[in-house]
């Protein structure tokens, strides 16, 4: 993987910390590893809605990979109940499944970009990058990246 | 056998390997297969239910499965069930996302079950009317076998256009 300038928080300058939600252990610890690259923090990781939940209120991570797909409690749920108690929170989608609906109830319950799987490491970065500048909260438009 | 529903899959898995690999793919011969299917190794199977139904299969040896799970990591992966398994569930779970994206997109409504992996052993048989198509790709992972069996469910279908008229 090549190596990107680390991202930093504008307050502080310290890493950008992550939460990562999704089921299968294999995918998280992909992103893991392009956080890493990221010059990112893993602040935690979830494998289901709920616990991403929790882990969110717990950590209060500046970004949030969340998966869609999930067993107990689906990616596009957590994300409207976790901006609804912070309606700060910057969640970027990350699912296989990229169809119309899927995305724009992603947007409407309160994500802000969308990438497809499998996930390439300069595209997620630069959505990274969009949507921590995108300092105003507004939901930016969804962003599919294109498999080839 | 309707092509219009098993081409999202080959594109879909023709486009995750190669971009999960970064690296271009050759597509192997297409077969037919009316007696079942055997897999060449470890297999992950995923069964859809709707107004389209059937079941992927994708399969490939536990040596390739490691390979590809360094290639997606980005790192060197150790051999382990664990990680074959994982590997093969977040391989399908890929392909059958880019799928069902496009066919989706086209207004079918079906659901998709998660994935099941299973260890090489005996044939696995299509519906009774249903041939399967059999497809591999060459990557420099290794071979990955794709095996598709789709058709229209007719009854949802006319359930559907009956509530819409």
């Amino acid at each position: 993987m090549k190596p990107f300038t680390p991202l930093t928080r504008k307050q502080d300058s310290q890493p950008i910390r992550y939460l990562v939600v999704d089921d299968s252990v294999f995918a998280r610890k992909s992103l893991a590893k392009m956080i890493d690259t990221f010059g990112g923090e893993l602040a935690g990781e979830a494998g289901d809605g709920c616990t991403a939940i929790t882990e969110y209120t717990r950590t209060k991570p500046d970004i949030v990979l969340m998966d869609i797909t999930m067993p107990q409690m689906e990616g596009i749920e957590a994300v409207e109940r976790i901006v609804r108690q912070h309606p700060e929170a910057r969640i970027v989608m990350v699912s296989s499944v990229g169809y119309q609906d899927n995305i724009l109830a992603a947007l409407q319950k309160g994500a802000r970009h969308f990438v497809q799987k499998p996930v390439k490491p300069d595209v997620l970065y630069e959505i990274i990058r969009y949507v921590l500048n995108d300092d105003d909260g507004v939901p930016a438009p969804a962003v599919v990246t294109e498999v080839r | 056998m309707k092509m219009q529903l098993i081409q999202p899959f080959i594109s879909a898995a023709d486009s995750v390997l190669a971009h999960a690999l970064n690296g271009p793919t050759r597509i192997g011969d297409l077969s037919m297969e009316e007696e079942g299917y055997r897999p060449k190794g470890f297999s992950a199977r995923v069964a859809i239910l709707g107004e389209i139904e059937g079941r992927i299969i994708v399969d490939m040896d536990a040596t390739t499965a490691v390979r590809l799970a360094s290639a997606l990591a980005g790192y060197e992966v150790e051999e382990s069930e664990q990680v074959v398994r994982e590997t093969l569930c977040e391989l399908a779970n890929m392909i059958i996302g880019n799928a069902v994206t496009l066919l989706n997109d086209h207004g079918y409504q079906f659901k998709v079950h998660p994935p099941e992996v299973h260890a090489s052993d005996g044939t696995i048989r299509g519906t009774s009317d249903t041939e399967a198509l059999a497809i591999y790709f060459d990557t420099s992972c290794g071979r990955v076998f794709v095996n598709i069996s789709m058709r229209y469910n007719l009854i949802q279908h006319a359930e559907r256009d009956a509530i819409l008229r």
